[in-house]
């Protein structure tokens, strides 16, 4: 069997995120980036099926510029089996990721994709919902818990209400929310490893994919800041306030 | 003229009350609404989204694959139907962000994800980086505008309306490759924390799952809803469902108790909307009374009984 997963370079969850002065963009100048925290999930729960056995291929898949290579590099010193670049400038947005997603699949014939539910950039949450449309294959998007048997798969997801399981046949697309696993730390041995392990680079427009419509993005700015910082002294004192302030 | 159809979001039983934002900001964009109800028998969801403000038409696509809400299943059925309307909205909840993108996908669109403001009836403002920015985007009204709705910038829209309500459907093929097994919910009986207008949460420093006793029992007395951390789920004092945050609910209550929580960005960006926020925290320089209106320094398990105490004498 064949796993891709997605692999997106974005800001470190830690950082808190400025918007330029201008409001053109954001500050990444200098700024921390990593591996979207969803995205190291994915990957490590593709190991886990390889490593309780069944036979699996594991491939990380990044879409950006080539300086996301170390972010490729360090997925596969956690123990990915290779890794594909698909090269571009761009900024894409999700239904181009997952066009781009859905061209390798079909050339990979993959049997899973697992994706982040969400990249912590862009918070957009479609990415995998998408590309499961496209490949008209199932969706298990919030995955806390995964079973594989056989040709389907069980999957535990996070919703509103509580926790739904859901069947669905492979080949299949699935989400991961935070609770599915906790990624492995790599080991220095493996980083060694890795540096040879096969890094295939594609330029996005060798791929044959068609531009996908996107919105365009006219600004950015600054949320509205909340002015906290008063502290009461006791319990009386809290209570006041908050019947001073309609509340009880 | 704008024709906007929003899918409505319910369990079989109940409209839930994230339908009703959904309509504030179909609203705002202006148009004619209508509401779409997918389920095995949609009559009493049906009757209740009849009453939103401003709905023309309830319809009803009435099937038994529509008993449980699937992606696979519900999207084929709202692309079809998208080719009448201009506008596509769900609520940014779990099911609106499952499927969603599953239907805009099969038309073609990219979505836009967690509208905040309406700037024009094609441009949106929308939160990014957990929030800590706000991009304006401008979408193409071609082939229409699909998008899910904040519910924590919303307030929900009156029910005093009279839409009508019309048996609709559609001759979308349903896959069978995905099936519904069970739903583990939360019967707690008490407030539901993406609605209620009181939210009382705690986090790793409550402790432990029978220490979480204290915080269901302020909530009680408050008639809150109860939330947490992920530090708190992730310990396992409490369901994931109650998870508030960046990757949890986003919730905008009148009232908002933060309890053993230390505000990281990812937790904050749950409650920004929230109208008071109040840190209780043993940590005086914990990042959480930079943003509470009232914060109070202390151990929690001295305050809360004092502050039930208080309480009781009001
Ligand atoms: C991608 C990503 C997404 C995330 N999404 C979310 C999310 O949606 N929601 C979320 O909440 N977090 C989220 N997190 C986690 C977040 O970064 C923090 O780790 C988490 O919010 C911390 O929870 P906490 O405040 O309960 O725990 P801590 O940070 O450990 O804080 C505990 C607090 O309790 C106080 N305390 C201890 N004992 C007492 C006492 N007896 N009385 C009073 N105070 C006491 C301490 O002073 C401390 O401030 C996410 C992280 C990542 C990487
Ligand atoms: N440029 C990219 N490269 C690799 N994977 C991506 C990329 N963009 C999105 N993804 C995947 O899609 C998930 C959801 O992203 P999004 O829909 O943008 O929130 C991410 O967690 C990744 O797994």
């Amino acid at each position: 069997m064949k796993i891709l997963v997605g692999i997106k370079r974005v800001v470190d969850f830690s950082v808190r995120v400025q918007v330029k002065k201008d409001g053109s963009g954001v500050n990444t100048d200098g700024v921390k980036l990593g591996i979207n925290p969803f995205d190291e999930i994915a990957l490590e729960e593709a190991l886990r099926i390889r490593e309780r056995g069944t036979q699996a291929e594991v491939v990380a898949v990044s879409i950006g510029p080539a300086e996301v290579q170390p972010q490729l590099r360090t997925a596969l010193a956690m123990g990915a089996d290779r890794a594909i670049l698909v090269e571009t400038g761009e900024v894409l947005q999700p239904l181009m990721v997952a066009r781009v997603f859905h061209e390798l699949v079909k050339r990979e014939n993959a049997d899973l994709v697992i994706l982040g539910k969400q990249a912590i950039d862009d918070d957009s949450n479609q990415t995998g919902q998408m590309l499961a449309a496209l490949w008209d294959r199932p969706q298990a998007t919030f995955a806390s818990k995964v079973e594989l048997k056989d040709k389907t798969l069980m999957v535990t997801r996070e919703v509103d209400a509580g926790l739904e399981t859901i069947e669905i046949d492979l080949p299949a697309v699935i989400t991961t929310d935070l609770r599915l696993n906790t990624p492995r730390f790599v080991k220095m041995p493996d980083i060694m490893k890795a540096r040879s392990k096969p890094l295939q680079v594609l330029k996005l427009e060798e791929l044959g994919v068609t531009a996908a419509p996107k919105l365009e993005v006219t600004s950015y700015a600054p949320p509205p800041q909340r002015v906290g910082g008063k502290k009461v002294e006791d319990v009386t004192a809290l209570v006041a306030t908050l019947r001073q302030r309609g509340i009880l | 003229m704008n024709r906007i159809l929003v899918i409505a979001e319910h369990d079989g039983k109940k409209l839930n009350p994230a339908t009703a934002k959904a309509v504030s900001c179909a609203l705002a964009i202006g148009g004619e609404i209508d509401i779409a109800v997918f389920a095995a028998d949609a009559a009493a969801v049906a009757g209740s989204a009849a009453k939103l403000k401003g709905v023309k038409r309830v319809l009803n696509i009435e099937r038994a694959e529509n008993a449980h809400q699937l992606a696979a299943a519900l999207a084929p059925q709202i692309a079809k139907l998208a080719k009448d309307y201009t506008h596509l909205l769900a609520p940014s909840t779990t099911f609106g962000k499952d499927v969603l993108p599953r239907a805009a996908a099969l038309l073609g669109v990219q979505q836009v994800s967690d509208i905040m403001k309406v700037v024009d009836a094609h441009t949106f403002e929308r939160p990014m980086y957990a929030g800590n920015a706000i991009v304006t985007v401008k979408a193409p009204a071609m082939p229409c505008i699909v998008a899910t709705v904040r519910t924590a910038s919303w307030q929900a829209c009156s029910e005093d309306g009279h839409a009508e309500i019309t048996a609709a459907g559609t001759d979308a093929a349903i896959p069978q490759h995905t099936r519904f097994v069970e739903l583990k919910a939360d019967v707690s009986g008490r407030p539901d924390l993406q609605s209620a207008a009181r939210v009382v949460s705690g986090g790793r420093g409550v402790g432990s799952k029978e220490n979480f006793a204290v915080i269901y029992k302020f909530a009680d007395k408050l008639g809150a809803a109860v939330g947490a951390s992920r530090a708190a789920v992730d310990a396992g004092f409490v369901p994931n469902d109650l998870q508030v945050g960046q990757t949890g609910k986003i919730i905008a209550p009148e009232l908002y108790v933060a309890v053993g929580i230390s505000g990281a960005i990812q937790h904050l960006t749950g409650i920004k909307d929230a109208r008071t926020i109040v840190a209780i925290n043993k940590d005086p320089d914990a990042p959480i009374f930079q943003v509470a209106d009232i914060g109070l320094v202390g151990d929690l398990f001295q305050i809360l009984p004092e502050l039930e105490q208080e309480l009781d004498k009001l």
